[in-house]
């Protein structure tokens, strides 16, 4: 093994070194305290669980992206958690017996074998809210908000772009088209692409009503400012009622956030179908324009507890802190001493820097008055003057 | 406020024909491309850029958000297979097929077939979806040399006249799609743009249409 490979780390695998540890640190108890302040609990999961408890219900996108291990006491097959949401259902689900709302919050690192996108982290800090307990336009306005408070909170100072969907729509077209599962992972492909010219010849070669053709054909184009659900309103005039139904939780979702946040731009895609495996309602997402990839995002996803005894409506988002840091405005460096400290065995002089300390000031005893201390940025000394220890600037 | 927008263009035989269609959607680039040999060019509107690239890159710019939308070969990107990306035009030029081929003579291959490439992926996925087992030996050109220099058993390539391949001795073989240049628009892009890329989306398409019609 050369020197290089030694310390090397893996693709796609990231470490955080100073100064930017401090502040993902501090960026952590920020939204934590801000958690904390609307009423979501800390759960801390466990790094490795029983690979179908990690796994049921949500498809294979995370199976994929999960690593495996054999437990040497079992011989079950155990994960690494690649996703915190699915573990945290399943303490609402069996845990903790309440009726009603359920608060809960999180920080912790997932592991990824493919990173999310060819530039993402294949160790992202997960952090997130999920709210159990509450189907209704009420509960994905108080984690939308929750979402846009983080991002204020890490003074990520950008236009916000917020993308909203509902997989209600394209299920209920499903529902009614009644194509079978090979057609409908192709047309559910070409749909993700938008690939118009594409959904044109499938369409032309399939045997479905023209009404349902017309409809598989506009869904793609169904994006864009509010004006969209209109748009839908008049395209989709006579199909089944849950597709309307979604398309006015939408426009409730919509006229409460914009009352919230009017500055936010709301972008409308009917055909974003991200998690379409697990989610079951309103799919959310918040963009920024320095950064390609979503910085948030998030949806419900009512049946997952299910699967754990007991099916709780739930809708939640998360992000990756580590991200969110390096989006950040620079945080000011706070105004605190580094006081340097000679190598004296002095009780006064120990008294004085535990005093400092205690206030909140970096102090650094001298191991050796020879050792140069090269890591630290000292601002400040100790030093001895007749009988007292006085602090001097540097 | 009008935001920036960047549109990165395949150098080469697709730029030619895609310059007229952007030309007739009102984006005419403020200097002549072909003289120059610059990499980026201003156009008429203010906050619209072009980039010219090599056709492999531009699924990579626009996936990363280095370009807001560009134009590119099926060819290019169903090799490339990217999830995030939009493809809501087909701009009707290049136009070819992506055909194996092999020599004019040559038999059935039994067992484990050889097949000579650019196109991996696409390789791959298409005698997988066959059932086919085969070795993918990756070239960078002239395919045609690979089966009479013995180093395969068939190619995969694009196919335009077919005037190649019978040069060399070839014949096409199987049809695996037909390929056109596509607008492609990055994912987040689109979601915070859109309302201006979807005008110009909506613009090259009545330009394609107009094209066509022409062309009856």
């Amino acid at each position: 093994m050369s020197l290089a490979e030694r310390w090397l780390l893996p693709d796609g695998v990231k470490e955080v070194l100073p100064p930017q540890a401090q502040q993902v640190e501090t960026a952590r108890r920020r939204l934590l305290d801000l958690y904390d302040s609307w009423g979501y609990e800390l759960v801390m999961t466990p790094l490795i669980e029983h690979l179908n408890s990690l796994l049921v219900g949500v498809g294979r996108d995370l199976e994929l992206s999960t690593f495996k291990v054999t437990d040497q006491l079992t011989g079950r097959m155990m994960g690494i958690r690649a996703d915190i949401t699915q573990q945290v259902a399943r303490i609402d689900a069996n845990h903790l017996s309440y009726q009603g709302p359920v608060r809960l919050c999180y920080c912790s690192t997932v592991l990824h074998t493919l990173p999310a996108n060819p530039l993402a982290s294949r160790n992202p800090l997960q952090v997130g809210a999920e709210l159990f307990g509450h189907s209704g336009v009420a509960s994905d306005v108080e984690i939308i908000s929750l979402m846009v408070e983080t991002l204020n909170a890490m003074q990520v100072n950008q236009e916000l772009s917020l993308d909203l969907g509902h997989v209600g729509i394209y299920s209920g077209l499903m529902g009614e088209a009644a194509l079978n599962a090979d057609q409908e992972a192709e047309y559910f492909e070409l749909l993700q692409r938008k690939d118009l010219p594409e959904i044109g010849r499938f369409l032309a070669e399939s045997d479905l009503d023209e009404r349902m053709k017309r409809y598989l054909a506009v869904l793609p184009t169904l994006h864009g400012g509010r004006e969209v659900l209109q748009q839908a309103r008049e395209c989709f005039a006579g199909v089944e009622q849950t597709i309307i139904e979604a398309l006015d939780y939408l426009d409730a979702l919509a006229e409460q956030i914009s009352q919230r946040y009017p500055q936010l731009d709301l972008y409308f895609d009917l055909s974003e179908l991200r998690g379409y495996n697990y989610h079951t309602g309103v799919v959310f997402a918040a963009y920024v324009p320095a950064f390609g990839q979503a910085v948030a995002k998030g949806g419900r996803y009512d049946e997952v507890g299910r699967d754990f005894g007991r099916a709780r409506p739930a809708t939640g988002f998360s992000a990756d802190l580590k991200t969110l840091v390096g989006l950040a405005a620079t945080p000011s460096k706070p105004a605190r001493k580094v006081v340097r400290v000679p190598a004296v065995e002095d009780s006064a002089a120990l008294e004085v820097v535990a005093k400092l300390r205690a206030q909140g000031e970096r102090v650094v005893q001298l191991l050796d008055s020879a050792v140069v201390e090269d890591a630290q940025q000292f601002t400040h000394q100790l030093v001895q003057q007749d009988d007292t220890w006085v602090l001097k600037s540097l | 406020m009008k935001q920036n927008l960047t549109i990165a263009l395949s150098k080469g035989r697709i730029l030619k024909d895609t310059l007229p269609l952007l030309e007739a959607a009102n984006i005419i680039p403020a200097e002549d491309i072909f003289s120059s040999r610059k990499l980026i060019f201003d156009t008429n509107h203010e906050n619209i850029k072009l980039v010219v690239i090599r056709a492999t890159d531009v699924p990579t710019y626009v996936e990363h958000g280095g370009a807001d939308m560009g134009v590119a070969g099926k060819d290019v990107l169903l090799e490339y297979g990217s999830k995030d990306l939009y493809e809501p035009l087909d701009l009707d030029i290049a136009k070819c097929r992506l055909m194996v081929a092999g020599m004019k003579d040559a038999g059935e291959v039994e067992g484990r077939m050889k097949v000579a490439t650019k196109f991996v992926n696409i390789t791959k996925e298409y005698f997988a979806r066959r059932g086919r087992q085969v070795d993918i030996i990756k070239l960078y050109g002239a395919m045609e040399l690979a089966p009479i220099m013995g180093l395969a058993d068939r190619i995969v390539d694009i196919v335009d006249t077919g005037n190649t391949l019978r040069a060399n001795g070839l014949v096409p073989m199987d049809d695996i799609c037909y390929i056109s240049s596509r607008l492609v628009v990055g994912k987040a892009a689109l979601k915070m743009k859109h309302r201006q890329i979807q005008p110009i989306i909506e613009q090259l398409a009545a330009a394609v249409e107009a094209r066509k019609d022409r062309s009856k």
